[in-house]
Order: C-alpha cells, then sequence, then structure tokens
C-alpha cells in the first residue's frame, strides 16, 4: 500500500517536537512526510534565544539530534515558506513555485511579533526579537550604535533589553502602560522589578507611548513621547505582544478566532478535519497559548492523533511562569492578580533587600489560587504544586511569603503525588524522576541526562533536587555526601577541616576527625586535599602510603602491571633534541610509543625498577614530570596561532606553556585539562575543555567547564576580551573554588551542573567577588605555583625513596610474570590467550 | 613435606624497609608475595597475584579497614581482601593465600608456604 503524504508547515520548536513524537510511533511507516520550514536554520531553541549574545551559537541551541532527518527519512526544506493552501484539491503551494500534494497537514507556523503603528516603525533599525536572524541583524546594527530601545516592557521586551544591554548599549524600555510585565505581576512587584532593572543601568520609561520615530540628532532616531519628550537611540527593537501566524489558514478559510488564531478541538484538529494546528497559531477555547509547553502537548495529542490513538485530550495549560530577567527572580503562578471572587493576599516586602512576594489564597484560606515573587523565586516550584495539585496549605497563608529562617521547604516533595507535574517544560512527572531514580540516577546531572527534567528554562531545578534528595532517602541511599566510613564529612567539609585546622597529615586529620585506619577511598582523597592545600612532595613519608599506585610510583599502572610514562610538554611545543632523547630512552628499554590524545608522547611499559633510572636520563635531557597519573593539571593543549598560522591572532602556544608552567603539579578533585586557541577556528578544541581559552581581536574569551570523556559537554563562556592578566586572575579564582568546593572525582562540568545557582553564580563569585574570597583564592593558588617540584626530579635525588622501586623487598629479581608479543614493530603484554604457561624452578 | 607441621621460615628484610602503611613485594621459593605493614605495625603476608587481573602487584595497593577488618585494595579493579584471612570482600568464591609473619629482633620473616 502506498504511504500517504503528511505536510508539516512551520519547523519552530513545536513543529520539531510533533516530528519526534510521530517518529517515537512508527509515523513513518504509514507517512511518507515533508517539513517546510521558512527559516533558514531548523528547528531551535527559541526559549534560549537571548543566550546567543551570551556565547551560545547556533549549534548549541539547534533542537534536532544529529542525523534526525536522514535516519527517519524525513524530506526538510530549509528557506522554503508556504504561500497558499487549496483544501479542495489538497495542496499547497511554496515561495520556491512547488506545488506539494497531501493527505494530512499540519500547521505549525507559531506567531508573529506585533508591531504598534506608529509612524516611522519601518525605519532602518528598527527590529523584532523573534528569529536567530533579528539576532544577527542586531548584532551588526549594534556595531555602529551607542544607545538601544525596546518598545514593550513585557516579558519579551525585557530579554531584549538584556541583549541590548550585553551588547553594550545604552538601554531604554519603553512601557506604554504604568507598570512592567503588567500581565504577570501586580503594581508592587513591577514597581520593585522597575528598581531592580534601573540599578542594573537600564532607564525605563512607564506610561509612555511612542507617537512617532524621527531622524534623531545625536543618534540615527527619535522617538518622540508628547510635546516636548523624546528619546534619542540608534536602534529600536518593538516586543509588543505576539500574533497567531494564521495567514494561511485565513486565506483558505479555516475556521479563525475573532481575534485570530486558527480554531482546534481538544485534539488540535481544525475545521478541516485532515488539517491539524499546533502550537502558538492554534486557538483552544478562545485561547491562544504563548509557552512552549503547551505547545509540546499539543504536539504529542496531534500525533496520536494522527495515528489513531485518541486517548490523550488536550485540556488547556498552566500559564504560570519563573524568569530571570536581567538576573531578577521574577515568577507568576495562577491567579496572580486575584480576581477570583472572595479570594485574598498576603504580602511580604522588603525594599531594601528588593524581595516582594504575594500569595492569593481562596475564600476558606486553605488553598492557593496564584502567587507573584519578585527578587526571590526559590519557593515557585513549591507554590506551583501547591496551587497545581489544589493541594491543603500546610500551615498558616502567611507562612508562603513569609521569609524562611531556618530555609526548610515549605513542603515536602514526598508530599507531591506521583502524578505532579515537576518539569512542565518537559512534562516530566514526580513518577517519571523516581522511575528514572529507581533507573540509577544519582545526581541532579543525571536526571536532566535522562529524563529532560530542568533541561529548558531550569525554573524547575530546585524542585528536581528536592524530589531527587527526598527519593534517596527513601531508598535507603545515604544522601549524606561522607567521603567514606572513616570520615563522616563530605570532601569540601575535608578540605575546610585542613585549611582550618592547619592539619598536615592524615594521621592528624583521622586523630581529630575520624575513625579506623582509613581506606582507598579517603587516604587519596585526604592526600589529595593535603597536596591542594600544602604542596608536601607526595613521597614524603606520611604521605607516600595514601596515594594511589599511580601516584605512589609517579606513573599509570597498565594492566600487567607495568607503568607508562608521560614526560610534560607544555603546550604540545618540543624541540627535535628533546624528541629524540624520547627516542631513545624508548629504544632503550624498548617502551611501547605513542602519540597522546593530550599532545605529548607517552611511553608504556616501564618496569617498576626501571622507572628511576628512566626518569633520570629524562630529567637530565631537561624533561619534567607530566602528571599523567594524578588527579591534577594534565595537559595544556595548542594550536599553532600566530606563531605560524596566516589566521592566527595571538600567541596560542605562548599562552599555553605559560598556563601550563603556572599551574603544572595542581592537585584537584579530579583531573584538569586546558586548551588555547589562536582564533575562533579553535583548533584547539578549547570549549571541550576545563578550561578554554580562544583569541579574539580584543583578548582572549575564557570558557569553562567543558569535558570529553564519557559524557562530554561544551565549555560555557565565562568572560569575553580579558587581558592576560584579567585571564590569569579569573582561572586562579576559578580553579581554587573548583578545588574548594567539588565534590571527590568530580570533574568541573559535573560540578557546575550540580552548582546552585551555576553559571551565573561562579560569575558572580570569580567576577564580582561576591562571597570576598577572590584574593584569598589568589593567594592559595600563589603558594602551589611558589611550591612547586618535579615530584620525580625529587625522587630520584633521594635515595631512601629509590630504594622503594623494587618489584621484591628481599631480591633484585624482575616479575616473572611479565610477557609480550610484538606487534607493529612493537611490544605489548600478551593476552591471556597467548600466554605461555610458565614452569616452576624447582 | 606437605605432612610436616613444622613451619619454614624464609628472613626478608628488616622492620625499617616496610614504611608502616604500605607494602612491598617478597620473592619465596614457591612464587610471590605481598609484605604489608599496617599503621600500628603490624605484619601480613598474602599472594602477591591479584586474581582479577592476573598481574603480580597487590604489594601496591593501599591499606585499610572496613568495619573491624583490616584490608588491602588492588591497585587495578579495587577489590578488597581481608589481611588476615585473605578472602576478596567483594566476591566471596575468591580468596587469596595467607603467609604467616613473624619478627625475629628487627627481621622480619614469612613463612615459605601458606597456612592452611
Ligand atoms: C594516554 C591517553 C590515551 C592516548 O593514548 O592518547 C589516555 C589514557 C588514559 N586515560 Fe584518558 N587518556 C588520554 C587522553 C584523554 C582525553 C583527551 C584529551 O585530554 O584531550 C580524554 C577526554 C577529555 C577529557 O578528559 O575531558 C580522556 C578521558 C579519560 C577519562 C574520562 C574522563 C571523564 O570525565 O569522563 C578517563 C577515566 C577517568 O579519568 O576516570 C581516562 C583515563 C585514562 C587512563 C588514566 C585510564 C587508567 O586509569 O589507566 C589511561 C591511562 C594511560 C596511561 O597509562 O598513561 N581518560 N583521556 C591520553 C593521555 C593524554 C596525556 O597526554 O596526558
Ligand atoms: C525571546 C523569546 C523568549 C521566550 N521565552 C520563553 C520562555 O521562557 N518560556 C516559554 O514557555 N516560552 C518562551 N518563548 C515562547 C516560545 O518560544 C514559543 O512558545 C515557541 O517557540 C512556540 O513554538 P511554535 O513551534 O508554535 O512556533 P515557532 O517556534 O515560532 O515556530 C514557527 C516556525 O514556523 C515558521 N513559519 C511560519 N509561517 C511559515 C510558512 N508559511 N511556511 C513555512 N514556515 C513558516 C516560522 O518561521 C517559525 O520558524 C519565548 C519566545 C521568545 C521569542
Ligand atoms: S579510551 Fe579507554 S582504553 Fe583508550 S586510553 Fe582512554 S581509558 Fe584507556
Ligand atoms: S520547567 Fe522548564 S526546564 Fe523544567
Amino acid at each position: 500500500m502506498a504511504k500517504q503524504q503528511l505536510l508539516l508547515i512551520g519547523h519552530g520548536m513545536v513543529g520539531q517536537r510533533y516530528l519526534e513524537s510521530l517518529v517515537a510511533q512508527g509515523g513513518r511507516e504509514q507517512f511518507d512526510v515533508t517539513v517546510l520550514c521558512e527559516e533558514p536554520l531548523p528547528a531551535y531553541d527559541r526559549v534560549g534565544l537571548t543566550s546567543y549574545f551570551s556565547g551560545k551559537t547556533a549549534d548549541d541551541l539547534s533542537l534536532v539530534p544529529q542525523g534526525f532527518f536522514e535516519e527517519h527519512g524525513i524530506t526538510l526544506k530549509l528557506k522554503t515558506r508556504a504561500d497558499s493552501i487549496d483544501r479542495a484539491a489538497k495542496t499547497v503551494t511554496t515561495n520556491t513555485g512547488e506545488t506539494l500534494a497531501y493527505d494530512k497537514l499540519v500547521l505549525a507556523t507559531g506567531s508573529y511579533p506585533f508591531v504598534p503603528p506608529i509612524p516611522g516603525n519601518d525605519r532602518d533599525n528598527c527590529f523584532v526579537y523573534r528569529t536567530i536572524d533579528d539576532l544577527d541583524a542586531m548584532i551588526a546594527a549594534s556595531k555602529g550604535g551607542k544607545v538601544g530601545a525596546v518598545v514593550g516592557g513585557g516579558l519579551l521586551g525585557l530579554e531584549a533589553a538584556k541583549a541590548l544591554h550585553d551588547l553594550g548599549l545604552e538601554t531604554h524600555v519603553v512601557e506604554f502602560a504604568p507598570r512592567l510585565m503588567a500581565v504577570q505581576v501586580d503594581d508592587f512587584g513591577g514597581g520593585l522589578l522597575k528598581d531592580k532593572i534601573q540599578e542594573l543601568g537600564v532607564t525605563v520609561h512607564t506610561s509612555t507611548g511612542t507617537q512617532e520615530i524621527i531622524d534623531g540628532e545625536s543618534c540615527k532616531h527619535r522617538m518622540v513621547f508628547g510635546e516636548d519628550k523624546h528619546l534619542e537611540t540608534d536602534l529600536i527593537v518593538f516586543s509588543a505582544g505576539i500574533r497567531p501566524q494564521d495567514a494561511l489558514g485565513r486565506a483558505c478559510e479555516l475556521e479563525l478566532g475573532e481575534r485570530g488564531g486558527i480554531v482546534v478541538n481538544d485534539h488540535c484538529v481544525t475545521s478541516d478535519e485532515d488539517v491539524y494546528a499546533i502550537g502558538e497559531v492554534a486557538l483552544w477555547n478562545g485561547r491562544i497559548f504563548g509557552l512552549v509547553a503547551p505547545g509540546y502537548q499539543m504536539a504529542e495529542i496531534a500525533a496520536e492523533h494522527l495515528m489513531g490513538k485518541a486517548e490523550k485530550a488536550f485540556q488547556g495549560a498552566d500559564m504560570s511562569t519563573k524568569l530571570k530577567l536581567m538576573g531578577v527572580d521574577v515568577a507568576s503562578i495562577g491567579d496572580a492578580h486575584g480576581n477570583t471572587p472572595g479570594c485574598r493576599s498576603t504580602v511580604f516586602m522588603d525594599q531594601t533587600a528588593g524581595i516582594y512576594k504575594k500569595a492569593v489564597v481562596s475564600e476558606c484560606g486553605k488553598k492557593l489560587l496564584g502567587a507573584v515573587l519578585v527578587g526571590d523565586a526559590a519557593d515557585y516550584g513549591n507554590l506551583l504544586q501547591l496551587c497545581l495539585n489544589e493541594m491543603d496549605l500546610p500551615g498558616d497563608p502567611a507562612a508562603l511569603v513569609a521569609p524562611i529562617s531556618d530555609g526548610a521547604p515549605l513542603l515536602g516533595a514526598d508530599a507531591l503525588p506521583d502524578t505532579a507535574q515537576i518539569c512542565s517544560c518537559n512534562n516530566v512527572s514526580k513518577g517519571d524522576l523516581c522511575a528514572a531514580i529507581d533507573g540509577g540516577c544519582m545526581t541532579v546531572g543525571d536526571l536532566k541526562a535522562c529524563t529532560n527534567a530542568a533541561g529548558t528554562c531550569g525554573g524547575c531545578a530546585a524542585l528536581v533536587k528536592q524530589v531527587l534528595d527526598s527519593e534517596l532517602e527513601k531508598r535507603g541511599v545515604e544522601v549524606n555526601n561522607h567521603v567514606c566510613e572513616h570520615f563522616p564529612y563530605s570532601r569540601e567539609e575535608i578540605y575546610h577541616l585542613v585549611r582550618v585546622g592547619q592539619i598536615t597529615t592524615f594521621d592528624q586529620l583521622l586523630e581529630k576527625h575520624g575513625s579506623g585506619d582509613g581506606c582507598d577511598i579517603c587516604k587519596p582523597t585526604v592526600a589529595n586535599v593535603l597536596a591542594s592545600c600544602w604542596n608536601d612532595w607526595v613521597l614524603n613519608k606520611p604521605h607516600a602510603g595514601l596515594q594511589d599506585t599511580n601516584d605512589y610510583f609517579m606513573g599509570n599502572m597498565q594492566r600487567d602491571g607495568t607503568y607508562s610514562i608521560v614526560p610534560r610538554v607544555a603546550g604540545g611545543e618540543i624541540t627535535p633534541d628533546k624528541l629524540i632523547v624520547l627516542g631513545e630512552v624508548a629504544k632503550k628499554y624498548d617502551l611501547y610509543t605513542k602519540i597522546t590524545g593530550g599532545q605529548r608522547v607517552d611511553l608504556f611499559g616501564a618496569r617498576v625498577d626501571q622507572l628511576p633510572e628512566i626518569w633520570k636520563i629524562l630529567v637530565e635531557a631537561g624533561f619534567e614530570t607530566g602528571h599523567a597519573y594524578g588527579k591534577s593539571v594534565r595537559t595544556v593543549k595548542s594550536c599553532v596561532g600566530s606563531t605560524w598560522c596566516r589566521y592566527g591572532v595571538k600567541d596560542s602556544v605562548g599562552t599555553a606553556i605559560q598556563i601550563e608552567e603556572r599551574y603544572k603539579g595542581l592537585r584537584s578533585p579530579h583531573k584538569l585539562k586546558f586548551a588555547v586557541s589562536g582564533c575562533t577556528r579553535e583548533c584547539a578544541e578549547a570549549q571541550s575543555k576545563d578550561v578554554g581559552v580562544i583569541a579574539t581581536e580584543k583578548g582572549w574569551n575564557l570558557y569553562v567547564c567543558g569535558n570529553g570523556g564519557m559524557r562530554p559537554r561544551h565549555a560555557d563562556l565565562f568572560a569575553s576580551d580579558l587581558s592576560d592578566e584579567e585571564l590569569i586572575k579569573y582561572t586562579d579564582r576559578f580553579l581554587m573554588f573548583y578545588i574548594k568546593t567539588a565534590d571527590r572525582l568530580q570533574r568541573t562540568s559535573v560540578w557546575m551542573e550540580n552548582l546552585e545557582g551555576g553559571l551565573e553564580y561562579l560569575k558572580d563569585v570569580i567576577i564580582n567577588d561576591s562571597l570576598g574570597i577572590g584574593e584569598e583564592l589568589e593567594a592559595q593558588m600563589q603558594h602551589v605555583i611558589a611550591t612547586y617540584q618535579c615530584e620525580w626530579k625529587t625522587a630520584i635525588e633521594d635515595e631512601e625513596a629509590v630504594k622503594r622501586f623494587k618489584h621484591f623487598v628481599n631480591d633484585d629479581a624482575n616479575d616473572d610474570n611479565l610477557q609480550y608479543v610484538r606487534e607493529r614493530g612493537q611490544r605489548r603484554p600478551a593476552y591471556e590467550h597467548e600466554r605461555i604457561e610458565m614452569v616452576q624452578e624447582a | 613435606m606437605n605432612s610436616s607441621v613444622a613451619v619454614e621460615w624464609k628472613a626478608v628484610c628488616k622492620v625499617s624497609d616496610v614504611l608502616p602503611g604500605t607494602g612491598v613485594g617478597v620473592r619465596l621459593p614457591a612464587g610471590q608475595a605481598a609484605l604489608f605493614c599496617t599503621r600500628d605495625g603490624q605484619f601480613y603476608a598474602l599472594d602477591n597475584l591479584d586474581p582479577f587481573s592476573h598481574a603480580n602487584v597487590l604489594s601496591r595497593g593501599i591499606l585499610g579497614s572496613i568495619g573491624d577488618r583490616k584490608v588491602v585494595a588492588s591497585p587495578i579493579y579495587k577489590q578488597h581482601f581481608d589481611l588476615e584471612t585473605g578472602q576478596c570482600i567483594e566476591d566471596e568464591t575468591v580468596s587469596l593465600n595467607v603467609y604467616p609473619v613473624r619478627v625475629e629482633g628487627d627481621v622480619i620473616e614469612v613463612a615459605m608456604s601458606a597456612a592452611h
């Protein structure tokens, strides 16, 4: 049987979710699918649009899994707009002149920004804020200007203002209504929000209407407000609301709402049973939903309906929101304005701290109907759950907004039913989280990877964490983060005890704060903390027995018990003479030789007794240990940069070497990798490193918390256009703060994902020194740098230490169990099946 | 020989050759042993061969305790072995030979064959 033709118009957030849902239900077996996408890019995260200004790329924002269209045989036509629909002939005509036949049609055309009919609104450098193209145009225009204005002080207008602010423009918000965010917050909340935003350097003009836009004197435009009131600005962004993109439906006479929107039923079917509408273009029960979560629900319901399953019906959606606008938390829940008859409000306001909270409760005082939070939205998740699940309030309504002194959450995650929706963006219920926890998720990061919860707007992150903690506890998993049975402390607490108590040995710590003998978990952890703090030689007697074998023998143990040798090659730069020495040593000791992924050379298969003599040769030739074995700084990878490369804008090799020399030997909760690229082509792959540095025309861009390995993570842009000094200062602070607070064996990527407040908090601590510890961190780093020694150099000069490098204490013989096979011109340990049985000597 | 009850001892090194909290490899006529000195100065000896990786590396493991049991952790895949009995904590079907140890003056002696 021939497949039916399915045509999707619009490939935005909701369109992509529709395709995923369809594929998941086997829709490809029944339908040939074609997608028309007006934009030059396939679906991307519009919700995260503003992060395009703080370093996210179009690739980062993409919502389409790699190879999605190829894998599922779906045809995607980019830059192709549907121009008309002929419902009788069942065809769609495009701007490229094609006519496509359909059996079923889905409209997911979203909405378009409303531009108020102000004379002059079509002048140059007047923009809307909806697509990546819009943003590119704004960025280009901002280069020549100083001032920017946003028309509209709603949610999107404030996001646009943040973007202008990030572009370095003097920023104004012009709002017709008497307060900001008129839809979501009340007068007090709006007033407080205005104060906070003005503090950040954005000027807010409320109750201000623009009459016309004409040529300016000091800037490109003049916005005329009244007789003698005006504002001069170089670019203008209109953000005065959205309208459903329903022109196609209107032209082919689908049923529309009075104020627009294509009318759909509970299964997203329009007035034509072969045509569906989903997302922001769809009008359900007289309502348009301008948020992505309801759109996702529609996508799933429409796909199921198409496949002949109609169990689920759209039932409307909650429009509560939580956002961070220019660093200010704002949230609005349910009936925020108190429109329900008989309802009562409780309000808390602290102008000094910049906090406003309002709870709207039912007449009986038992149920929460709505809330407004400005300045502190930590309770959002709990209040939302109380409201959505119509739960009885745990106590006095005033407690809902009162500042909580003991920090206890209002409502335990335990009290929530399994059906409670925790993440509305991705429709993840408490039950879904529990299932994931049963499946082995142990951290918020795991849950994010597994269920997508907290992966879109992040508003639910605190609640996800609460559910996780309470569920782990229920399952008898000790939620305590004690390193092991010998110390009832987390790694961070141990670090603190060591620092503050000036503890210098494991035995002192065990006597004061621990019990038992220690073990293979706490000993290396404490050794590592001691090294981060005091930087003694790792083989000093009190420390030697604490070290993992890799640190004890200062090499990585291989599967046959021999070791590898990795000398430091800072920045990957090495002289021919040094290369020759490596070759000579490898040849003399018949070591398997390999170029590593970290731009250096690894020599494998050295016996424990050979290590000191090999290192003696290497140290004499000017090599130092590369710490390939330690939880410590590994390599600083570099590209060749301006030294030779025709595109290089800075000396990436020189900087890589400088960084590697500075931090070499630094011990840390897990290994640390760096890279420096000489231009944005990024040949050193700096965005996959714990610390990545990329040269720009104006300075260095610093990226942090990237990871390769098992779960890759792109690094986040931390700061731009830094001078050499700033780069080092921030890196010093960043590394020491990580060392101070991270868990055992936690890479910076996972640390960041579990850090409350995330990237913004980290910037606050490092750049704004919000904890007042900046100088202390720098001083601590300075101590480590000043006390650096090559561990191997010290070892070969210490006779007693060298004596420990023997296979037998009572015999100079070597391990008789080692067997090798030659392969591709080098030796490697024999596999089990290749081994020859050894005959025991009598 | 097998029926003999007398333990044959082999002097292997001085007390000062083994740092408390660490181990050393010992060559015995019958094979390899790992000799350990715990924090409190007690000596123990087990097979040196790690049954999980088949490498002679147990002397290079980290010493410690799990509850009341003194253990060594294999440096390769981190299983724990009881120093008194040789029993593997993670896998009850695996256990190592234990060699009696005694200190004569400042010399450590290890039994030439395992205790049964
Ligand atoms: C030698 C090398 C592979 C090679 O032949 O190229 C290597 C070898 C090992 N890696 Fe690696 N890694 C090597 C580059 C990498 C890279 C690439 C890089 O650094 O650019 C990565 C991914 C980048 C990253 O770390 O984000 C990498 C991710 C890992 C991981 C996973 C870490 C993670 O966060 O998921 C482990 C396991 C671990 O650390 O727990 C690991 C662990 C290991 C160990 C230590 C496993 C072990 O315990 O025996 C290997 C020891 C090698 C030895 O005996 O010297 N290696 N490893 C590379 C040494 C680079 C160097 O010059 O120091
Ligand atoms: C800056 C910003 C911030 C936001 N923040 C949030 C937030 O925090 N939380 C939240 O829930 N929502 C937020 N939203 C709203 C959210 O992005 C939308 O709800 C969501 O994108 C709607 O998805 P959609 O697929 O219906 O429409 P869209 O994502 O707009 O996709 C529609 C697509 O159809 C294309 N199209 C239109 N007509 C045609 C045609 N004739 N032929 C072919 N293609 C066509 C359009 O070009 C577009 O690519 C934000 C929006 C913006 C702009
Ligand atoms: S990828 Fe695995 S096998 Fe290869 S070097 Fe890294 S750790 Fe070893
Ligand atoms: S609610 Fe938006 S990510 Fe969970």
